[in-house]
């Protein structure tokens, strides 16, 4: 239970997904104009992560990795050449499953939501964390824990681009810096304040 | 007429805007306002009748900064002497050593200042008068002079004037710049041979501050007893360190003459100190490694390395703090806990101070969005 609660908060704060490995920085820059819609979008990756996290590990550990196919008699085989856009077709139909199911059944949630569910699978942040997932040889149990620890880190740093942003209205920014220019600027400063948490290890 | 006031009178028409050097008026108001108080008042309403302004308010710290800073050069010279000179050489050593560190810090930073409002066409500040002695002050004794201009440029562009200038920074200047270095040249930020001025022909001499000790085996407390610092001599100051973060006694004294003429927020302060308190006492209870700064307790927490500067001069910077009162003590309070955490558990940098006020900046828009919100939806409507 504990290094559960470890992994979380260090997928969170000490590997955030989008100040430290600079993943899902495109919606990071442009959705980042609006408070609500940033944190709207901060909680649909939460959820979408949640759930391709664990369904990509099990694609992956009982498909793809090499001797996964075993339990068909195809013990030989290696497909972890495929786990890229086998990743990415599971994050695309999950998240088109979602969208459907949320239509369905809270129709206020999906307007809320927008346009912003369907971006997400094309979100690196959310591909990242599969491949990251692999790498580090998550079990089961683990691959959930840090897909909801990835969103939470990434929804974090979106909603303080979206207030920080907020605050800069007042700001004077140089006409060749305006908008996206600054924006880097901005998560460049946040991602130095981040490596404050660089060096811990739970 | 006082020939002073005649000069400007005469030459002011060519710095207005259809005058011939109107590009430079960022330069002419500053001169003017470092001799007369500025005659404008405001056209239209509201009219808010007081003295403060933001010259009065930025000579206040600097006031504040003073005998901080006068420490700083005397304790630099007292540790190369070891203490055995008279108080006039150990002074004038420090001196000789601190004093171009700060013209550097100023000369670069008005540099940068003077550049953006002349191209920019805004005011040259006061701020940067604050920005360019608090840098200084978080560096160690020892820092090669070309690495104060490259920080104070960074701290000064990328840190306040890509935003507009004074008032419009994210985070604070002064530790935006010290956090470049810091991350950019850790040689010269880190470790035990750069807070003390070794003789000459002698290697670094071997001046480890408190907060690098531990993990020896002993209790944390006696280990820094053996090294030689005591509670008293933390409090007072005499011991290696930053130019101006060693002596907490003189911050805490700037910091109430800062909370007593409110411009700093009382509440940042305390807020601060409760969060160090607390979070040093809770890390003591808790079953932990008793040889590390973990179970150092909260009088060695509050009294060694950068924090009694940073809570009082770092995170009390109005622009970069959050501007609702309970957000306040939100934020200092966790600048607390975040400086405690980082000594306690991080290996890799053993002072957290600088790093927990640059991340609670970022967080301090985040921090008036909800305590914003709070306070809305406790309000009775008014139907």
């Amino acid at each position: 239970m504990l290094d559960l609660i470890s992994l979380f908060i260090d997928s969170v704060f000490i590997g955030n997904i989008l100040l430290s490995y600079f993943l899902g920085m495109c919606s990071f820059i442009a959705v980042s104009n609006n408070i609500e819609t940033s944190v709207g979008l901060g909680f649909a990756v939460i959820f979408v992560l949640t759930i391709t996290a664990p369904a990509n590990w099990a694609i992956y550990h009982w498909l793809l990795a090499p001797g996964a196919l075993s339990w068909a008699g195809l013990g030989h085989l290696d497909l972890s050449f495929l786990k890229y856009i086998t990743f990415i077709a599971v994050i695309a139909a999950i998240v088109q499953a979602v969208e459907m199911i949320i239509d369905k059944y809270s129709p206020v949630l999906y307007s809320a939501l927008g346009v912003f569910l369907p971006l997400i699978a094309v979100n690196c942040a959310i591909l990242g964390t599969a491949l990251f997932m692999v790498e580090r040889e998550y079990s089961l149990v683990e691959s959930i824990v840090f897909g909801a620890g990835s969103g939470t880190g990434w929804m974090l740093a979106i909603v303080a681009m979206a207030t920080i942003k907020k605050k800069m209205r007042y700001a004077d920014v140089p006409q060749g810096l305006d908008g996206f220019g600054i924006t880097m600027i901005v998560g460049g400063l946040m991602a130095m304040t981040f490596m404050m948490f660089s060096g811990i290890t739970l | 007429m006082n020939p002073l006031k005649s000069i400007f009178k005469k030459t002011d028409p060519y710095f207005q805007s259809q005058g011939r050097f109107s590009r430079f008026k960022g330069i002419y108001l500053a001169t003017r306002t470092f001799f007369f108080l500025p005659s404008p008042v405001t056209t239209t309403a509201p009219h808010v009748r007081d003295h403060i302004d933001l010259k009065r308010f930025m000579s206040f710290v600097i006031l504040a900064l003073l005998p901080v800073t006068l420490f700083g050069m005397f304790n630099v010279g007292y540790q190369y002497h070891g203490g055995n000179a008279t108080w006039i050489d150990m002074f004038s050593t420090g001196a000789g050593q601190v004093l171009p560190i700060i013209l550097v810090s100023y000369g670069v930073g008005f540099f940068w200042e003077i550049l953006f409002a002349t191209v920019r066409g805004h005011d040259v500040t006061e701020g940067l008068l604050v920005t360019g002695l608090l840098f200084p002050l978080t560096l160690p004794p020892t820092i090669p002079l070309w690495q104060v201009a490259l920080g104070i440029s960074f701290g000064v562009v990328m840190g306040k004037e890509v935003f507009g200038g004074t008032g419009r920074n994210l985070l604070n200047p002064a530790l935006t710049a010290r956090a470049f270095v810091f991350f950019s040249y850790p040689v010269s930020m880190s470790g035990n041979n750069v807070w003390q001025l070794s003789h000459p022909g002698v290697d670094a001499l071997s001046g480890a501050t408190a907060l690098s000790l531990g993990g020896t085996g002993e209790i944390i407390q006696e280990t820094i007893l053996n090294a030689g610092f005591s509670l008293d001599r933390l409090f007072f100051g005499f011991h290696p360190g930053s130019i101006g973060e060693t002596s907490a006694l003189l911050c805490f004294v700037g910091a109430v003459f800062l909370m007593v003429t409110r411009v700093a927020s009382f509440r940042i302060i305390l807020g601060g100190i409760a969060g160090v308190i607390l979070t040093s006492l809770v890390f003591m209870v808790l079953p932990g490694p008793k040889d590390t700064w973990f179970s150092a307790g909260p009088l060695y927490h509050l009294f060694s390395g950068g924090f009694a500067l940073g809570i009082s001069f770092m995170a009390t910077d109005p622009v970069s703090a959050p501007g609702t009162n309970s957000g306040r003590w939100i934020y200092g309070f966790f600048i607390g806990f975040f400086t405690v955490l980082l000594r306690s558990v991080n290996p890799a940098y053993v002072e957290g101070v600088m790093l927990s006020i640059l991340f609670m900046n970022i967080f301090s828009p985040l921090i008036d969005h909800v305590t914003l919100k709070i306070t809305a939806a406790r309000r009775i409507p008014n139907v």
